[in-house]
């Protein structure tokens, strides 16, 4: 509708924004970063997982506030190609600079998204495999409240593993 | 099976569903107690409510089982009979003390517990199956026998083992009705 293209629109000017402030600091190395994140059903992340080739606090912070303007942005896209095929695995939806955004939609609507730079496929498509199956057996747990954050840290080293093995 | 294409035998239920139900009811007792204690005795009581109604069809579905004479034989039942009949496993007997009064019952995988990650607000004080210890409790009451039945170790909670010490108290003898003499 009007307004998710106004708000795409916005997120892309704050995300321009925020990738000048960034890039002011010299040569920006983008091999092998990435970004992970679950998004739930109000749009709210409830896992993150990156990794990024710079130092400093600051431009991990920015960088982390880049990543997540660009994946809140690609939600609208991912919104309209989750009806257009029958399969979770979105491969890319959208674009923005260097980066790719590959989303993947599990059947109760949870939506897996990965910024990457670099292109692979099947990589990404057995990533977000493995970490399906991670999520149902978190879903599982009965103490676990769905669309709230993940905090088990089971899960969390088991997704870094994966991030190891099939992202950089 | 004679039986239709896709009918089910209406006495089995999936495991996955049984687990979910009993996690389900463990994280609305923990909502609405609040206190992993409270939560704890709960159990424990509908437990013992299941136990003294369970040991009827135990017993009428294993007619080979008599009348116990030692506690040795009563755990020998209770984990090749009882267990294995409801929860399809068989724990290990272990630990006798030298007085053979008292043991322990180590569960290897438990179906109640699948899936189960434990909140880190409870994760020292909630028994999570703590409604088994509820069941043995009741199903040797209703056989004449007290015991005092706790969990000492549980996998949820990072311990080596889950495993349940089971102490005998006494012979209940049949007291009579008061008023009768």
């Amino acid at each position: 509708g009007i307004n998710a293209e106004y708000g795409k629109q916005w997120y892309q000017r704050r995300v321009r924004e925020a990738v000048v402030s960034t890039q002011s600091t010299g040569a920006s190395e983008m091999s092998g970063n990435y970004y992970f994140v679950i998004v739930g059903h109000h749009d709210n992340p409830i896992y993150e997982q990156e990794h990024c080739s710079r130092d400093g606090q600051s431009k991990k912070d920015d960088y982390r506030d880049l990543c997540q303007f660009v994946a809140h942005a690609s939600l609208d896209m991912i919104g309209e190609h989750m009806w257009t095929t029958n399969s979770m695995y979105l491969k890319i939806v959208d674009k923005f600079n260097d980066w790719n955004v590959s989303a993947f939609v599990t059947a109760g609507k949870q939506r897996f998204i990965i910024l990457h730079d670099i292109k692979n496929e099947d990589s990404i498509r057995q990533f977000f495999q493995e970490v399906y199956e991670l999520y149902i057996k978190t879903a599982m747990n009965p103490f676990y409240e769905p669309n709230t954050p993940i905090q088990s840290q089971a899960f969390h080293q088991k997704v870094k593993f994966l991030c190891r093995r099939y992202l950089i | 099976m004679s039986r239709g294409r896709g009918a089910v035998d209406p006495k089995r239920v999936s495991s996955e569903l049984f687990s979910l139900t009993y996690g389900c009811m463990v994280a609305q007792l923990l909502k609405d107690f609040e206190s992993p204690e409270e939560v704890n005795k709960q159990l424990e009581t509908m437990g013992y409510n299941i136990g003294v109604r369970l040991i009827d069809d135990f017993l009428a579905h294993t007619p080979s089982v008599t009348r116990c004479t030692t506690l040795e034989e009563v755990a020998d039942i209770l984990c090749k009979q009882g267990f294995k009949m409801f929860l399809g496993i068989v724990p290990e007997i272990k630990n006798w003390t030298a007085a053979k009064d008292e043991f322990s019952l180590v569960i290897t995988e438990n179906p109640l517990a699948e899936y189960v990650e434990l909140p880190p607000n409870c994760q020292d004080t909630l028994w999570y199956s703590n409604i088994i210890c509820g069941v043995i409790r009741g199903a040797l009451e209703m056989v004449q026998m007290d015991v005092k039945c706790s969990f000492v170790g549980d996998t949820l909670r990072g311990n080596d083992s889950t495993e349940i010490r089971i102490k005998f108290v006494k012979i209940l003898e049949d007291s009579l009705p008061a008023g009768e003499d």
